[in-house]
Formats: structure tokens, C-alpha cells, sequence
């Protein structure tokens, strides 16, 4: 499964992301790199863009390129 | 050490003033507190430039130490070293000593936000190479103790080699005194090693250094292998050899984008750091925690987006009102009495209708626009305006642009000049351009004037359903502009500025207290820049206009007579027949003469082209100049003039003002770019005339050809 696949409130464990898009890689600029728990913070009005939380921090991405990244789910959301 | 004879005295008692001797950047991520503690350490000893070449402006303060000062420069906020967008590239450069006119800085003070210390390390190992001394200030440590996050700070300063980290809060002035006794050594503390996170690309990158030579630091050679900067990676290549340094890049990246390798590489180094400093790491902030998770839901979000646009949009047509009634009556008071004093001459004309109105039309959008950037400022520091974006994303994404154009759009309902300075946040310059070409068609406070005029004059008073006809028209133009906008960024998304789809990237700060200090010298440093910009063209505009109108002088005696043929001109006062007539003859009403067959099409006679063209470099000036051509006086109630506007009739009798005409004319006005002041900020800030030409063009182009269908089409109907 993807990040884009997470439900509100999931977290997941990132296992590996496709660089080919350089939206991607300005994600893991800041921070979004394989092995961190990532947490869906939430979702807007009609699935996207979404926003995602890690290490205290949020950040907003579209599905687009959620779905680069592969994602082992951790735990049900709220 | 050297130690100085010191003697002790309390230097803030004695007020003694240094000459800043080093120069220090101030670098850190967006939102880590970085312009709060330039405030707290500069105090209002701070000036504001624009670094040459780009409109991105240059923030230098100076910190007042015990026995000396420093130079600070305040840097825009980046989260790494291959900036993509104005603020970040201008960040590294001015990082890189690449900035001609801006000199290398001496030393760095790096800040990180104690609540997010992930994403800080990972732009000071980036830094670290940079062989800079380099002082840390750990920024809203009462945050983090608030959130139950505690940070072992000696353990920090050993895993980063030995680099010192002083824990401070801006808010409570916490560790401030510390961090500036230390700053008194910063250009003296050894430069950084090679650090931990990445060693095998620094200890490369530094032989290749020292085998180039003086030309070439270790950053340098990092920035070209990482190919973060293309011109040193070519040379890199030159001087080496192509298939070397293709093995390199192999060795060091493998077959992965090298960004992406160093960000593996990289916080894979600072997870480890945090997981030994750091005692508890929340998956999310606490703070605010109930209210953002709230507020962040889709739906209350949403709701609480429309109030906060609804308080703003209060804030800025109904606080400011009173004030800028106050500066129009001001202006015109003091016109008339300078008139008075001097007589009735060329002199007092210029100096009450030319200059003084002239700073009257600056100022009078002051309040309007001090509101609107205090909302916006208080929003950003509450990190609200990252949310609004967010939110928004979605509708942006059907015309091809994303979130971060939203705020623009937004600001572009008072005024188009400083919502154009706020495209800089976006960084594709395609949708960057995009965002400025479409603001200017929303609804700014210059366009009410004649709004409010016409659809007094024009538009019965009368309920339509449960609403008012004259206020759904109202609403309708407001609509009009925003079809406008929205669809010109759509039609530029997909033909001129055609790019790949944008990217929503954007870190999301959660909800903070914002500062009082700092709000107050943000607002008072927008107001300044826009005084600056937009005011100089302006008043320019305003003394051209003047001239046009004024010059060459009627032969009254003569012209009198033709003025006014169908209604009793008894009844005019005589004053404003006279400078009817003079408006008719000068240049402003000859050229409008000569042009009456271009908007003849339109329904409109020569006084309203006159007062159209008067309007093109400033469109506020518009209902004045159709007071002085309707001979009610620059000054006259709306109530006058509308009644002279409904009795205006052509020489054959025909009325002018019909309801296709003044339909036609609010399109008209709805559409055209006629504001010098926003094609002067669009030429600023892309850097070419191109695009200010290209939005005058359409603008106007949609402009006419909307009124003219509109006029053709309904008075086929009437």
C-alpha cells in the first residue's frame, strides 16, 4: 500500500520511495525519508491534498505524490 | 584566551555604541522563530534593503554587545541548501558570499526551533560544511517544555562536533543574555570539523578542495557533485574529467537523484542524534492540539475559513472608512484652502488639485491596506495562513495552480500591488506568473468608487427574493473579477505558461501566539515598501493627470455658451460650468474627443472616454475626473453627479447612460488593468517588461471587448 491509501489518523512506516518525481525528493528534503512513522494528520475536502506528520512536524502534499511513497500501516485511525 | 583589562560597567546604563565589526547571517528553517529573535537581539536598530538584482528584501540589524556589535543579516527561512524558490536561492547566496554588494558573512547564527529540531539539523549539517563558525540558538524552548519534550543540550553540542547550541525563547527572553555574551566570540570559535552525518562526501569533497586549490572550497565541490549549483558541477567536470566524477557521484549517490541521497543519508544521521538528545518525540505538537485538531477538520475548517474572510473583509471596507473619509476631507479642505489663499492660478491648481490630491489618492489607501497586512500578518505568524492554503488547494488545482496562490488572490481585494509582492512565496515562476496576471482582476478598494456610482445612479433599489438588486450587482462584479482571474490562470496553465502540474509542498507550523513586537515591524515595514512602490507611481500619475486636465486654458467667455445645451444652465454653478468647459478643451478632453469613435462602439460619449482614459493610470481618479467633465465640481456628492449621468444625453438627444451602457462600463471597469502602480509591481518582480505589457494588453482587450458585447447585445434587446 501507499501513503495516499491511509486513512485520518493512520500511521504508517515508510519503506520505500520512488525519486523519480522531483516533487518527491523536495518531500524528503524535508524530511520524509524511508524508516520514519508517519502519521495521516488529515485530509481535506475530497480526498486531497493531504497532510501528513512526523517528527512533530506537518506537511501538505497531493495524492500525486503520496503515492510514491510505499507504506507498511502501523496502526488504525481515529 | 587574551584577557582584556575589563572594568565592569552596566552598558546598557551608559548607552555606549559599538561599531559592528562582523558580519552574521541569521539562517534557519521558515516558522522557527528566526525574525522574532532578530527583533529581540536588534531591537529597532534594523534597516531594510533590497538585495541587488531581485526584490526579495534585505533585513541587516545590529546587535549591541557588551564590548563590541555585530552586524546580523536576517535571511529568508529555507529548510536546505538547493533552494528552489527567490527567498531560498537568495538565502544561499547570501549563505555562499555569491550576492555582489553583500559580503561573506563571518559567521553564522543557525536557528532552530526546539519543537522541530527533525528538519533544523538537517539544514545545519548542510550548513556545517559551509566551514563557518557557527553558533546554534535553540529557539521556543518553553514551547518544547510545554510539550513534554526535553532536550539534552550537551549532548546535542557533542554530536554536532562540538558546535555550541544556546537554548533561548524570544517570548520570555529566556537564555538571551547567554546567547548574546557568547555572540561576542562568535567570529572566533573554531570553524566546524567535518560533520557526522554525512563524512564520506565532506572528507571527498574536501580533498578534491584542497587538490583544486584556493578557488575551490569544500562547499563548492559538494554543491557540484550534489549538482545543486550547474555551473560549478560543468567545471568540476572540466577540471577533473567527466568519467571521474560520474564515478564519484556513483560511489557517493548510487543510482539514486543526489538530493535524495543526501536527504536519506542525512536524516537517517539526525533520527539517530534525536533519538539519543531527545527525550519524548510526539508524533504532532501538543500545543493548540484540541483547537488545531478542530479547526483542522475539512468541514469546521472550512466554515472558519469563510468567517475569518468575512472578519477581514469587515476589517478592511468598514474600520477603514472613517479614516479615509477623514484623509479625503483633509486633502480637499486643505486644496480649497490653499486655492483661497492664493486666488484662482495655474499655482494653486498644481499645488491643491495636482500635489496635494495627488498624496490625498496615496494616502487615502493606507488604512485600508494597514488593515488588510495586519490581518495577514497576524494570520501568518498564527500559522493560519499555511492552513488557508491547504484548504484551498483543491479549487486552485482546476485552474492550474496550487494553494499558495490562494493568500495572493486574497490580498488582491484591497489592493493588487502587495498581493503581487506575495506571489513570492510560490516557487515555479510559471505559477508564480500566472498568480500575479490573475490577481489584478479581483475587486480592489479602487474599483469601489465607481462601482458604488454607477450602481447607485443606475441599478433600481428595489429586493430581488430576499436580496437587494443593487447589492447582487455588486456581488456579481465582485464574481465577475474572480471569473476573470480564475480563468485567466486557467488559460495561462494551459497554453503560455504551460509547466508540469505544481507540486503542494508546503511544511504546516501549528497554531502560535504571535508577537507583538514583531507584528508591529513587519506592518510597519510593509506599509513602508508600499508606500514606496505604489505611492511614488501614483502621485506621479495623479500630477500627470492634473497636467492634462489643466493645460491649455479655455477662453471661458467663449466656450461657456456650448456647455450645457439641454438642461437650464442657470441653475449650474457657475464654477463648475467654467471648469466643465476648461475639461472639455484641454488635453484630457481633446484626447478623449479624438478617441470617442474607439468607444463609440461601447455607448460612450467623450466626457466618459475622457474620464475612461484619465482612469488608465490610476482608475481611482475616475469619478473626480466625471465630476469636473459633468460640471458638479471634483468634490460633488454622488447624489449630483448621479443625476447628471442619468440626464447626459447625446447631441441628437439619445441618452447616454442607458442600462446596457452602464452595464457595459462596470465590465469594463471590472476587467481592465488600469493601475500603473500594479503594471510597475509586475515589472519589478518578474524582472522584465514582457508581462506587465502582455496583462495591460488582455486586460484591457477582455475589458472592451466584454463592454462592447454587453452594450451591442442589450441594446438589440432594449
Amino acid at each position: 500500500m501507499t501513503l495516499a491509501d491511509l486513512a485520518r489518523g493512520e500511521t504508517a512506516k515508510l519503506d520505500k520511495i520512488d525519486t523519480q518525481d522531483p516533487g518527491v525528493i523536495r518531500l524528503m528534503i524535508l524530511g520524509m525519508v524511508e524508516d520514519i512513522t508517519v502519521r495521516m494528520e488529515n485530509i481535506a475536502i475530497g480526498g486531497d491534498p493531504l497532510e501528513v506528520g512526523f517528527f512533530g512536524s506537518s506537511v501538505s502534499l497531493r495524492k500525486e505524490q503520496a503515492r510514491h511513497f510505499k507504506v507498511t500501516r502501523i496502526t488504525a485511525g481515529d | 584566551m587574551i584577557e582584556s583589562t575589563e572594568v565592569k560597567i552596566p552598558v546598557s546604563g551608559i548607552g555606549i555604541r559599538h561599531k559592528a565589526r562582523a558580519s552574521i547571517a541569521l539562517i534557519g528553517n521558515p516558522n522557527a522563530g528566526k525574525s522574532t529573535l532578530f527583533n529581540r537581539l536588534t531591537g529597532l536598530r534594523q534597516t531594510t534593503g533590497n538585495f541587488p538584482g531581485v526584490t526579495v528584501e534585505k533585513h541587516t540589524g545590529t546587535v549591541q554587545l557588551a564590548h563590541s556589535a555585530i552586524n546580523l543579516i536576517d535571511l529568508p527561512g529555507i529548510y536546505s541548501l538547493d533552494g528552489t524558490s527567490t527567498d531560498e536561492r537568495i538565502a544561499v547566496d547570501v549563505t555562499l558570499g555569491r550576492v555582489p554588494g553583500t559580503d561573506r558573512p563571518s559567521g553564522l547564527l543557525v536557528v532552530i526551533d526546539a519543537t522541530h529540531i527533525y528538519q533544523g539539523l538537517y539544514l545545519l549539517e548542510q550548513l556545517l560544511e559551509l566551514q563557518l563558525p557557527t553558533m546554534v540558538a535553540l529557539t521556543m524552548i518553553d514551547v518544547a517544555t510545554a510539550n513534554g519534550t526535553s532536550i539534552d543540550i550537551d549532548a546535542l553540542q557533542d554530536s554536532l562536533g562540538g558546535v555550541p547550541v544556546y537554548a533561548v525563547s524570544s517570548i520570555t527572553g529566556h537564555g538571551l543574555d547567554v546567547l548574546k555574551e557568547r555572540l561576542e566570540q562568535v567570529t572566533t570559535i573554531p570553524c566546524p570539523s567535518i560533520p557526522a552525518s554525512w563524512p564520506e562526501l565532506s572528507e571527498t569533497a574536501q580533498q578534491i578542495s584542497q587538490q583544486l586549490g584556493q578557488d575551490w572550497q569544500r562547499i563548492d565541490v559538494i554543491q557540484a557533485l550534489l549538482q545543486t549549483h550547474p555551473g560549478f558541477a560543468g567545471k568540476l567536470g572540466d577540471l577533473l574529467g567527466q568519467d571521474t566524477v560520474a564515478k564519484l557521484r556513483l560511489k557517493l549517490f548510487g543510482d539514486a537523484p543526489p538530493a535524495a541521497a543526501e536527504a536519506r543519508q542525512r536524516y537517517q544521521w539526525v533520527k539517530k542524534v534525536i533519538a539519543q538528545v531527545q527525550e519524548q518525540a510526539p508524533l504532532y505538537s501538543k500545543i493548540g492540539a484540541r483547537l488545531a485538531q478542530w479547526t483542522n477538520r475539512p468541514w469546521p475548517a472550512t466554515l472558519l475559513f469563510f468567517a475569518v474572510l468575512l472578519l477581514v473583509f469587515q476589517a478592511v471596507f468598514t474600520w477603514a472608512t472613517p479614516m479615509m473619509d477623514a484623509i479625503d476631507g483633509l486633502s480637499s479642505g486643505l486644496g480649497r484652502w490653499i486655492i483661497t489663499q492664493l486666488g484662482d492660478n495655474a499655482l494653486s491648481s498644481f499645488l491643491a488639485d495636482g500635489v496635494i490630491a495627488g498624496v490625498g489618492s496615496v494616502l487615502i489607501f493606507l488604512p485600508q491596506i494597514l488593515i488588510l497586512f495586519l490581518f495577514i500578518i497576524i494570520l501568518e505568524d498564527t500559522g493560519y495562513l499555511a492552513r488557508t492554503s491547504f484548504l484551498m488547494d483543491r479549487v486552485m488545482r482546476t485552474v492550474g495552480l496550487s494553494g499558495q496562490s490562494v493568500i495572493p488572490m486574497l490580498s488582491s481585494f484591497a489592493c493588487a500591488v502587495p498581493s503581487i509582492m506575495a506571489t513570492r512565496v510560490i516557487p515555479d515562476r510559471r505559477d508564480r506568473i500566472a498568480t500575479m496576471l490573475a490577481a489584478p482582476f479581483m475587486t480592489c478598494s479602487a474599483r469601489l468608487p465607481i462601482y458604488a456610482l454607477l450602481i447607485a445612479a443606475f441599478v433600481p433599489d428595489q429586493s430581488v427574493g430576499w436580496m437587494n438588486l443593487q447589492g447582487l450587482v455588486l456581488f456579481s462584479l465582485y464574481l465577475l473579477g474572480i471569473v476573470g482571474g480564475l480563468g485567466t490562470a486557467l488559460l495561462l496553465k494551459s497554453s503560455a505558461l504551460k509547466g508540469p502540474k505544481p507540486h503542494f509542498m508546503l511544511a504546516l507550523p501549528e497554531f502560535r501566539t504571535p508577537n507583538l513586537q514583531t507584528v508591529a515591524i513587519k506592518l510597519f515595514d510593509r506599509a513602508r515598501i508600499f508606500l514606496k512602490r505604489a505611492g511614488t507611481v501614483i502621485f506621479v500619475v495623479a500630477i500627470l493627470v492634473w497636467t492634462l486636465a489643466y493645460f491649455p486654458r479655455a477662453d471661458i467667455s467663449e466656450t461657456l455658451p456650448s456647455v450645457n445645451t439641454s438642461e437650464s444652465s442657470s441653475q449650474l454653478d457657475i464654477n463648475n460650468a467654467r471648469a466643465a468647459a476648461q475639461m472639455e478643451q484641454s488635453w484630457l478632453g481633446r484626447i478623449g474627443r479624438t478617441i470617442e469613435p474607439v468607444f463609440k462602439p461601447l455607448g460612450w460619449d467623450w466626457r466618459v472616454s475622457s474620464a475612461v482614459i484619465a482612469g488608465f493610470p490610476a482608475r481611482e481618479v475616475v469619478v473626480a475626473v466625471m465630476g469636473t467633465i459633468y460640471a458638479v465640481g471634483s468634490d460633488a456628492d454622488d447624489q449630483s453627479l448621479s443625476e447628471k449621468l442619468r440626464s447626459a444625453k447625446w447631441p441628437d438627444g439619445r441618452i447616454i447612460f442607458t442600462l446596457p451602457m452602464v452595464l457595459g462600463l462596470l465590465v469594463f471597469y471590472a476587467w481592465c488593468l488600469q493601475c500603473a502602480a500594479t503594471l510597475a509591481t509586475i515589472r519589478r518582480e518578474t524582472n522584465t517588461w514582457r508581462w506587465p505589457i502582455f496583462a495591460w494588453l488582455y486586460m484591457t482587450g477582455i475589458g472592451y471587448t466584454g463592454a462592447l458585447v454587453i452594450y451591442q447585445v442589450g441594446s438589440l434587446l432594449t
